[in-house]
């Protein structure tokens, strides 16, 4: 079966910048790749041609087997975008939002009626249905702009950055909305800036730097790509570090790292939880007093800064919610 | 908040019907332009200073200046001014739909909308057909208004009845043209402030140099035939002889001369150029 989404060698320039520099990627059908990137990495571009609203200079995409330069209408009509800022017409109500949607994409008015309710019930927005949206909070608009996105069911969905901005609560609503698109057969594109969302969502991740696929796998492969786990210990007194280093070298796979102002150090390890449990009885014969101790495995984050060098928000900081 | 769980809420939901060439553009120009109206029912405030400007203008023009202003054939006076007057104001005005196509537009390119519509299956150009129609309400709306005060204040049709509507389509053309460029000018510039600016101080010039609301006769030589070839001229010539507010004989200039015909093929000039350009420009827009 050919992937849901393919695209290869994508080539788009703005002026001097080169937005995307042979972004190739494909996503299964059924599956969700997640686009982890810095801002300006190159994933919106990304998005915005795999749907339609951009021309490449070069390459050539595939969406549901449709061809994305040949026939973008046909394509349109296959897939549903939530975009990072909530696209939807404040002035509207939430029911009349649907609406308007559902009958451009050549529902029936009854269907896109039906269909309306059907997703404001869902998205818990029954009550604030005829609300204008100007009155709804930041998470019921991003929730109002992905139900927009599934009106007509589509097979292939894009979201960029869906949580961008939302507090912890909504966020964590709408990933679970995401995960039931994707129990019930929706492939997804799933742009972020969120390690955590990427770890939580996606099967496969592709880290996109610089408009460059850097690096592609499971979560759990681009961590092991950068190194094992390891073990952190944070002694009691500081005159404690140097025994304590002494006491663990033997079960360290490289060199420990010592933080002397938190009494915390560090070592690669192999093994896992048996080594952590030998280091503990280690310490503890030797009546080193330790406040805390931790096996420890690399997050995304790890991966991205020793993929790129940079820290995924360092530079940009984020983006706020938005009014 | 809490999601509901979902049954079959994903893929494989009803088949959207097929509509094709003019129909599909008709339906979804439809679908956006009742979207506008609706905007425009909820921000009344936009409506209301839409009103406010011309009628001020009626009112200071017709009681301020219009003593000062001499007609031809008719001596100076306010309430034969009024009568000269109003083709004038009904003109300026209808061009103030620059302003609101070209905010509208802007504030749905930064807002994301634009976006979201063009990666739907809609015909392309119907977010500005519907966007230019729902205007063109709105300015059938002001004329209706702007002309129940003019009366009020004095201003009579001396015409019948067939020929003052007459006189309101020319109006409404040359409003619905002049949304184009406002459509374009949307889709050109980075924000709805900018795009409200852009839109109208080339109104001012357009619509002064103009017989709107002076006798061209009293401006300098060299700006008469400027002002005689403006475009927005015949349309305003027009409309005072549709109305039978002429006073005097029309000028020699061959634009006053053929007012109504200069009018409609101008406006449809405009309207074919700047509906052309902006499509074209909305094909291509990178939000």
């Amino acid at each position: 079966m050919p992937p849901a989404i393919q695209a290869e060698n994508l080539v788009k320039t703005f002026g001097d910048v080169r937005a995307l520099d042979g972004v190739s990627l494909d996503v299964p059908e059924g599956t969700v790749l997640g686009l982890l990137g810095p801002n300006g990495a190159g994933k919106t571009t990304t998005v915005k041609v795999l749907t339609t609203l951009l021309r490449p200079d070069s390459g050539r995409a595939t969406v549901a087997g449709v061809d994305v330069l040949k026939h973008p209408n046909q394509v349109r009509s296959l897939i549903g975008l939530s975009g990072q800022y909530a696209a939807v017409d404040e002035y509207l109500t939430g029911r009349e939002n649907l609406q308007m949607v559902g009958e451009l994409y050549q529902m029936s008015a009854r269907d896109a009626k039906a269909r309306a309710l059907e997703l404001l019930e869902w998205f818990s927005l029954t009550e604030a249905a005829d609300r204008t949206a100007k009155t709804y909070s930041g998470g019921m608009r991003r929730r109002l702009d992905l139900a927009a996105a599934l009106v007509v069911r589509p097979p292939v969905m894009f979201l960029d950055e869906p949580t961008t901005g939302l507090d912890p609560r909504n966020r964590l609503a709408l990933w679970e909305v995401i995960e039931t698109l994707v129990e019930q057969g929706t492939t997804l594109l799933l742009t972020t800036q969120y390690l955590e969302e990427a770890d939580r969502l996606a099967h496969d991740i592709a880290v996109v730097d610089h408009g460059k696929v850097i690096a592609r796998g499971t979560a759990d492969q681009l961590k092991a790509q950068i190194g094992g786990e390891r073990v952190a210990v944070v002694v009691h007194e500081a005159e404690l570090i140097a025994t304590a280093v002494e006491a663990l070298k033997s079960y360290a796979v490289g060199e420990p790292s010592v933080e002397k102002n938190t009494r915390r150090i560090t070592m690669p390890v192999s093994g896992g939880a048996k080594v952590l449990a030998d280091v503990i009885r280690e310490l503890d014969s030797r009546d080193i007093e330790i406040d805390d101790i931790g096996l420890r495995r690399p997050t995304l984050d790890d991966v991205f800064l020793s993929l790129t060098g940079h820290a995924t928000l360092a530079e940009n900081g984020e983006s706020g919610e938005e009014a | 908040m809490t999601v509901n769980t979902a049954t079959e809420h994903a893929i494989g939901g009803a088949v959207p019907r097929q509509r094709r060439g003019l129909a599909a553009m008709m339906h979804d120009s439809w679908v956006v332009a009742r979207r506008n109206l609706r905007r425009m029912s909820r921000i009344p405030e936009i409506v209301v200073f839409g009103l406010m400007q011309p009628v001020m203008f009626v009112l200071l023009f017709s009681y301020v200046m219009g003593g000062a202003i001499r007609i031809p054939g008719a001596g100076s006076s306010s309430s034969i001014y009024i009568q000269f007057l109003m083709a004038g104001i009904f003109a300026q005005t209808v061009t103030f739909a620059v302003a609101g196509a070209s905010a509208g537009i802007a504030e749905d390119m930064t807002k994301g909308l634009v976006d979201r519509f063009r990666s739907l299956p809609m015909t392309r150009s119907a977010v500005l057909v519907g966007r230019t129609l729902a205007d063109l309400c709105q300015t059938a709306f002001t004329l209706l208004v702007l002309a129940l005060v003019a009366f009020a204040v004095g201003w009579r049709i001396h015409k019948g009845v067939a020929e003052a509507l007459a006189a309101f389509a020319l109006l409404l053309l040359l409003g619905y043209a002049f949304s184009w460029i406002g459509a374009l000018i949307g889709l050109s510039v980075r924000s709805p402030e900018a795009a409200t600016s852009a839109g109208l101080i080339w109104l001012f010039p357009l619509t002064f140099i103009s017989n709107a609301f002076v006798p061209v006769s009293s401006m300098p030589g060299w700006l008469q035939p400027i002002a005689y070839w403006n475009p927005f001229s015949a349309t305003v010539q027009a409309c005072r002889d549709l109305f039978g507010n002429q006073i005097g004989p029309v000028a020699d200039a061959w634009p006053m001369q053929h007012a109504i015909g200069v009018s409609i093929v101008s406006s449809l000039l405009v309207m074919a150029v700047f509906s052309w350009l902006s499509v074209r420009k909305y094909r291509s827009a990178v939000g």
